[in-house]
């Protein structure tokens, strides 16, 4: 049988964490395959059902990643962010998901090396814990 | 089922059209588009089609006002209930609250393969593995992170439901995966999910060898009181923690806050799932009237002229909704009441949104201490 290979969908937010994903792509940096980019405006439109909807549709692992706060191009979103993640990650951890599924993480647009890391890590622990125990009938 | 048969099941042929159903709707009274009597009336005319897709179709709030008037014995509610399942199967649907967060968790908790971590909160709290008695916690696990902005601690209700049952000399089980009722998928139309879930919870409770099921939720308790055994196999009897205390109210020694001595006024607000749905009426105020320090007024509508909280199954709440719930606080307001007591943590927080929406007309005119009964008593208990 192949190996697992994880999927995850990644919400980046337009002016850093996209921008640091194109660069790492147009830097030729090689990092795994498994990610599925979602590019939004701002880390802090990132709305709970997003979230739960990747989870429903199959997803292995969640990723919100946007600007520091100091960078944020709408003034205080990182932080509206913050607070949206503190409710969600209660909620997925209550339904069972282990912390390593759903992760936030602030990733400017100069730090390329930093995302291809990332990805490369999450899908690591991810291969480690298997396909998610939500993802019962969805086919991905 | 098709809407032939929906029509025989509810008796709507029976429908005279005197209209007591639409004069008695807490919806039509602020929303003119909603009338239960020209929902039904379509029905029957052979306009199915226009039915199934009026958007209003997912406004009623399932209440029983209409059909607890019909002289006919329309059943309203189950009418819609089955419309609805007609609806959502030509993919209609309404429009749900907090952006569906809650139709997506329970369809989530509906995989088989989860294994929750829903029991974090159970300090001081006595529970055994083997028992006669199962307390089903329902949603507060989940309710608990998405409604603490409006202060709402759904958990604490289940606490103390379990604390309240120790002191009667009970110690239940709680199911550590137990999964969500599934009361709103049932009445938006979700029929599959809706039996999914009965099925995982029917088999889990077999297992479990539980004779009774103790619910603090009045939804969850109609659920497997009248929903349930139609499609499942239930080998227990559901009872709500309200009929349990008022059958057991002498072993429980009451008092007041010694802190403040004054006679609190507080007036109950009857969820529709257990006043109308089920019937109980009494028991909840016997409850209140043996808590010494408190007395309990009426409002304008209580008992079965109860009006709703403005929401049902998380769908189309409105400004309409809104303005349900601002005339229910006016109304618990001029009873001179400081507080008011619910049974149903979906009220609580129907009530207190209504309370932080800060684009509300009526402002500080509605705003008063909103409080479950469980956690009433169990404050009687403490002191």
């Amino acid at each position: 049988m192949a190996e697992f290979e994880p999927k995850i969908i990644a919400f980046c937010c337009n002016w850093c964490t996209y921008a640091a994903a194109d660069i790492a792509g147009t830097s030729r940096i090689h990092y795994p395959a498994n990610v599925r980019i979602v590019r939004v405006m701002c880390s802090g439109m990132v709305d709970p059902i997003y979230i739960l909807k990747a989870f429903e549709m199959g997803a292995d692992g969640v990723l919100i990643a946007g600007c520091h706060e100091v960078d944020c191009h709408y003034l205080n979103g990182p932080l509206k962010c913050d607070a949206m993640f503190e409710k969600i990650k209660s909620v997925v951890n209550t339904l069972g998901l282990e912390s390593e599924r759903l992760r936030r993480e602030m990733i400017a647009a100069a730090e390329a090396p930093i995302f291809a890391e990332l990805i490369e890590e999450m899908v690591k622990q991810l291969k480690k814990l298997g396909p998610s125990p939500l993802r019962e009938g969805v086919k991905v | 089922m098709n809407l032939e048969d929906i029509i025989k099941e509810t008796k709507t042929y029976y429908c005279l059209e005197c209209g007591k159903c639409t004069a008695v709707c807490p919806v039509s009274r602020h929303n003119s588009n909603f009338s239960p009597r020209f929902m039904l009336e379509r029905a029957l005319m052979g306009f199915g089609d226009e039915l199934i897709h009026d958007r209003e179709l997912f406004s009623c709030l399932t209440c029983y006002a209409c059909s607890h008037l019909c002289p006919s014995d329309v059943d309203y509610p189950v009418f819609t209930q089955k419309v609805r399942n007609l609806a959502s199967s030509q993919g209609e649907h309404g429009d749900c609250t907090h952006s569906g967060i809650l139709f997506s968790l329970m369809k989530l908790i509906s995989r088989s393969d989860i294994k929750q971590k829903r029991l974090d909160w159970l300090d001081g709290c006595r529970t055994s593995q083997r028992s006669e008695v199962l307390y089903f916690v329902g949603c507060a696990p989940y309710f608990e992170p998405v409604f603490q902005d409006i202060e709402v601690s759904p958990v604490n209700i289940a606490r103390n439901s379990i604390k309240i049952l120790n002191a009667l000399g009970i110690e239940p089980m709680v199911l550590p995966n137990e999964r969500c009722c599934g009361h709103d998928l049932l009445w938006t139309g979700d029929i599959e999910t809706f039996k999914k879930l009965a099925q995982l919870n029917a088999q889990m409770i077999k297992e479990s060898g539980a004779k009774k099921i103790v619910f603090s939720c009045p939804e969850g308790y109609r659920t497997f009181k009248l929903d349930y055994p139609q499609y499942v196999e239930l080998d227990c009897e559901p009872v709500h923690i309200t009929e349990l205390l008022a059958q057991n109210l002498s072993t429980l020694s009451l008092r007041a806050k010694r802190s403040n001595p004054e006679v609190k006024r507080v007036t109950y607000q009857d969820p529709c799932r257990l006043g109308r749905h089920l019937g109980i009426y009494e028991p909840p105020r016997e409850i209140i009237r043996a808590i010494p320090g408190i007395k309990l007024v009426e409002m304008e509508h209580s008992g079965d002229e109860s009006i709703c909280c403005g929401t049902s199954v998380w769908t189309n709440c409105s400004s309409y909704s809104k303005q349900i719930r601002e005339e229910r606080l006016l109304e618990a307001r001029a009873t001179g009441a400081e507080m008011l007591i619910t049974a149903c943590p979906k009220c609580q927080i129907h009530f207190k949104c209504a309370m932080v929406d800060k684009g509300a007309e009526k402002g500080p005119d509605i705003k008063m201490e909103v409080m479950d009964l469980v956690n009433l008593v169990a404050n009687a208990m403490e002191t």
